[in-house]
């Protein structure tokens, strides 16, 4: 069974289109990385997939239709929205005991044991937590939850960057088993990168991009290019070129990694250098040209 | 697929009929006493006020008061109205944030991150001024008054007087049988309609709750009174927070009045009672489905 199954998802704010027919399946066990610009509808398409908006459209998340169902969906998905979403009031002590009253999925020693190596106390109030501290408090709460989707939608905005990466570490090395499926959105795409399975490019409310790691990595290929050789390097039909330091560094898709090595030194391309790639081509053309 | 596997889709199959509906129903109530909590400590505190006020009276009474016309049961009445006055405030101010106030610091995105029905919260949220205010009301008036016996009687002996008249005049079981049936009748099903006014608005508007839930009554009153010179919906209101006529029983008699007088019977037949159920079930529905589609503001 799909995780996710999307058809023609649609939702429109006013005039204003946040999701445009969006078509999705995600596999069970994959960690898919959202990424697109501001007011692309990726926060829309999340909250869609959470059952927190209405929309158009075919969307089925674990076989169950999250607008209808949200209450008995929540049994196996979980979802951080923002950083500051821990009502203020509340105590450590409380939130463990209301998730582990409300959630039957909730594994309360499990989370007793990830805050056991933070510094937050049992009987501090979120309001005087760090925001950093907030994040391990909301994401110790999640990661004892025994989900088969967990959502987290810019988990780390606005925190510094030992946390972002502890954040991560602790989310691949305690929670990730293979079978759990994860989405993620964020714009420090380089720090979720070696993390992600799966990449998603969103514009414009629609999915212009949708690749596998491997794909990815086997496709995009990064020459920087010896000044000599541009001309020889640009007919082959770079999909992007850009200028560093007075020296060209063109991407390539599907060309073969022998022919590019004669032209200068080879990378696999990265995922912020293949989002502007696509992004900017789709913004000045403004068609379907990645795919 | 293996066997440990197996089981273990099928254990989790099977794990959420663990938590039953009530059981989120009363972490639910205990999230809201949790953040409230001056839901509790408000009334504590003037009731504390009250009896200090009532000792200093005893002790030094007004001029007016040393005279023996004044009833014996009045101050308990008084203090009766004084708690109930103040837990009606303390239900207008709950009500009008319940619904408001996390979606404004954006809570509302944790709290539906959790399997918990927007129909469990609000019928927790409701539960409050409905259930929880009404018992709390008549537990603190019963304590505080016979504190306010505990300590007249106090007076009276330290003055060498008599108490037995204080303690088998007043009729104090029936005092709290018809302050409990009031708070049941009145504070609870009379006043649903209003508490789930006050949550239906307060799920709905983006900003200035209070002006949301008292303009649009205003607003209809000037419009009937513009346009067809009468002022039903004005009396309706007035009846509505006066208790209602068929309630038999006016706030002033009620703590002294013996039971049979109160009208219990002609109360539960009356029409305006359930009327008001059926607006406060109707509000509650609404309030309801905004939770499901407002989004944090």
């Amino acid at each position: 069974m799909a995780c996710i199954e999307a058809h023609g998802l649609r939702k429109a704010y006013g005039a204003k289109i946040a999701l445009d027919g969006v078509d999705l399946r995600l596999e069970e066990g994959r960690i898919l990385g959202l990424i697109g610009p501001n007011g692309a509808g990726k926060t829309t398409a999340l909250n869609a997939i959470l059952g927190l908006t209405p929309f158009q459209g075919e969307l089925k998340v674990l076989g169950r239709n999250p607008w209808t169902e949200r209450d008995q969906l929540m049994c196996d998905v979980c979802f951080i929205a923002d950083v500051a979403v821990l009502p203020r009031w509340i105590r450590v002590s409380q939130a463990l005991d209301y998730v582990a009253g409300v959630h039957p999925r909730f594994d309360r020693a499990k989370a007793e044991g990830f805050l056991a190596r933070t510094t937050i106390h049992r009987s501090s109030k979120v309001r005087e937590l760090s925001k950093g501290m907030v994040a391990q408090l909301h994401l110790a709460l999640v990661m004892a939850i025994d989900a088969k989707l967990l959502v987290l939608d810019e988990p780390t905005l606005g925190l510094d960057i030992l946390y972002r990466k502890q954040f991560y570490d602790s989310l691949l090395n305690d929670y990730f088993d293979g079978r759990r499926t994860i989405i993620l959105t964020t714009h420090q795409v380089e720090e979720i990168e070696h993390v992600l399975t799966d990449v998603m490019f969103i514009h414009r409310g629609r999915i212009v991009f949708n690749r596998s790691l491997e794909e990815l990595e086997s496709r995009y290929l990064e020459v920087t290019v010896r000044p000599e050789q541009v001309a020889a390097a640009r007919a082959l039909k770079p999909i992007y070129q850009r200028e560093v330091l007075g020296r060209s560094i063109l991407l390539f898709d599907h060309v073969d990694r022998q022919q590019l090595a004669a032209l200068g030194e080879v990378r696999t391309a990265g995922i912020a250098d293949l989002f502007v790639a696509v992004i900017g081509d789709q913004a000045s053309q403004g068609t379907g040209a990645a795919q | 697929m293996n066997a440990p596997a197996m089981s273990s889709v099928e254990s989790q199959a099977t794990m959420p009929a663990l938590i039953p509906a009530s059981r989120r129903l009363y972490w639910s109530v205990r999230r809201e006493l949790w953040e409230n909590r001056w839901l509790y400590l408000a009334p504590f505190a003037v009731a504390a006020l009250f009896l200090v006020a009532f000792l200093i009276s005893a002790i030094h009474p007004p001029r007016h008061m040393r005279v023996a016309s004044t009833p014996l049961g009045q101050p308990y009445t008084i203090a009766a109205l004084f708690m109930m006055g103040t837990t009606f405030m303390v239900a207008v101010f709950y009500c009008l944030d319940a619904l408001y106030g996390e979606r404004r610091d954006r809570s509302i995105l944790f709290w539906k991150s959790l399997p918990v029905s927007d129909l469990t919260t609000v019928l927790a949220k409701a539960s409050i001024p409905l259930v929880f205010l009404p018992l709390l009301t008549f537990a603190i008036i019963v304590v505080t008054q016979l504190i306010m016996m505990v300590l007249s009687s106090a007076v009276m002996l330290a003055r060498g007087q008599n108490v037995s008249t204080l303690w088998t005049q007043l009729p104090f079981f029936q005092m709290s049988l018809g302050l409990l049936f009031h708070l049941v009748a009145i504070h609870s099903l009379w006043y649903a309609p209003i508490y789930c006014w006050l949550l239906l608005v307060s799920g709905w508007a983006r900003r200035a709750p209070f002006l949301w839930a008292v303009l649009p009554p205003i607003a209809i009153e000037v419009v009937e009174k513009i346009a067809f010179n009468t002022s039903h919906f004005a009396a309706m209101l007035g009846n509505r927070f006066g208790g209602g006529e068929s309630a038999g029983f006016t706030e002033g008699r009620m703590a002294m009045a013996p039971l049979a007088h109160l009208g219990l019977g002609s109360f539960f037949i009356s029409p305006g009672l359930w009327i008001g159920l059926a607006v406060a079930a109707a509000f509650l529905a609404v309030a309801v489905r905004l939770r499901r589609y407002r989004e944090p503001i």
